[in-house]
């Protein structure tokens, strides 16, 4: 069921943010200079600030107001479940922190143009070297990622935590259905990777945020870590998802 | 089988036991607690009520555990009981966060769609309570 995506199927950014009122319409501006076909999808994951009111004044922009705070995963979701009931070719995941760059999009979305794979993953690590710095600890946690799941995907997966994804239609259903809520990005990938979804890596840069502080720091990375190989223990222990669960169910 | 009369405890045990299936099956009736929450609740109450009556349950369960001290046997059963429950209370509240999860997300989705469709509908008439937007939050 392989199917080339025309240059004009839809394409939806998907832009989780909690407390971003700094970056956000830096970020969505970015994506609508590099691309104006781009639909923008803003989840606003129940910000305390003013985050909503300013993505919603930007013209053009669909915003979703999470009522409560759901954590990443669920935000992330809700944005999946709007592509699929949408009917989107492609939706690609885009931090609201000004951490991704919108020149890098080409990037992410011509595998799944061509259809050479299902999903793919912006990575820092895979190809060029981008200088990307960071705590020892840090790195140590993407390294012990990297390889666990590596091995269980059967493919080499350097950057588990990047955010910076894209999606084909396909993906986006099953994920709309099957997403980890807490800390998602590596649990993904495991999901993605035993459902027979192709994964690949595209290498891009990233930029240090322009607003917001990472979510994980200090003692909480111990907690992430712990939790994460946790949650990827688990899936490899959890029977196989139905993938392509015949169409109806699926739509709404 | 020596029998040492404790009846007074034996008394307290049953009233005991009673009194908490009957604040089990009260709290049923006012609708406080849900009587699937209740299972366990009755079940274990119902197990005390069982071990209170027949006090020689005890030692048969004890005996056949190789637990040298009977009493011993009720601990082990209170724990067990205890953890079940914990674990009911974990699985309900994880049913409740995925359930809390798909709602938020729904609602959030409702929003958006009510929003886009106040907005395309106002386009006609803007001046309608000058709230051209029809922003819905």
């Amino acid at each position: 069921m392989s199917r080339q995506v025309s240059d004009t199927g839809k394409i939806l950014a998907v832009i989780p943010a909690y407390n971003e009122e700094a970056s956000i319409s830096g970020v969505v501006a970015s994506i609508q200079s590099e691309d104006p076909h781009i639909d923008i999808l803003v989840v606003n994951d129940g910000s305390k600030d003013r985050t909503g009111e300013i993505a919603r004044s930007i013209p053009g922009v669909h915003v979703i107001d999470l009522p409560c705070n759901l954590g990443i995963g669920g935000a992330v979701q809700a944005g999946f479940k709007y592509a699929g009931r949408e009917n989107y070719e492609i939706a690609f995941q885009f931090d609201g922190d000004g951490q991704h760059l919108a020149s890098e999009i080409p990037r992410l979305l011509d595998p799944i143009r061509s259809d050479s794979a299902d999903v793919v993953i912006g990575s820092r690590f895979s190809g060029h070297s981008t200088g990307y710095r960071s705590t020892l600890a840090r790195r140590m946690g993407i390294g012990i990622f990297s390889l666990v799941n590596s091995m269980i995907v059967g493919r080499r997966i350097t950057d588990n935590t990047s955010g910076f994804r894209a999606y084909n239609r396909e993906a986006i259903v099953f994920l709309a259905k099957n997403y980890p809520m807490d800390y998602p990005e590596p649990e993904a990938v495991i999901i993605l990777g035993r459902n027979g979804f192709r994964i690949v890596e595209a290498p891009v840069a990233m930029r240090d945020r322009m607003g917001g502080r990472s979510s994980i720091n200090g003692l909480r990375s111990l907690y992430y870590m712990v939790k994460v190989l946790l949650a990827i223990g688990v899936n490899v222990i959890r029977p196989k998802l139905k993938r392509r669960g015949n169409s109806a169910d699926d739509q709404r | 089988m020596q029998t040492i009369n404790v009846n007074i405890i034996q008394y307290i045990a049953v009233f005991g036991s009673l009194a908490f299936i009957a604040l089990i099956i009260g709290l049923i009736r006012n609708r406080k607690l849900k009587e699937e929450y209740a299972i366990l609740w009755l079940f274990f109450g119902a197990l005390f009520l069982f071990l209170s009556i027949w006090r020689g349950a005890l030692d048969v369960i004890a005996r056949s555990l190789g637990i040298v001290y009977s009493p011993a046997a009720i601990f082990l059963i209170l724990i067990i009981a205890l953890i079940s429950l914990l674990i009911h209370f974990s699985l309900v509240i994880s049913r409740l966060t995925e359930q809390i999860k798909d709602i938020s997300q729904e609602i959030g989705l409702l929003k958006l769609k009510m929003d886009e469709h106040i907005d395309d509908s106002a386009d006609g008439d803007s001046d309608r309570d000058g709230k051209a937007s029809g922003k819905f939050v």
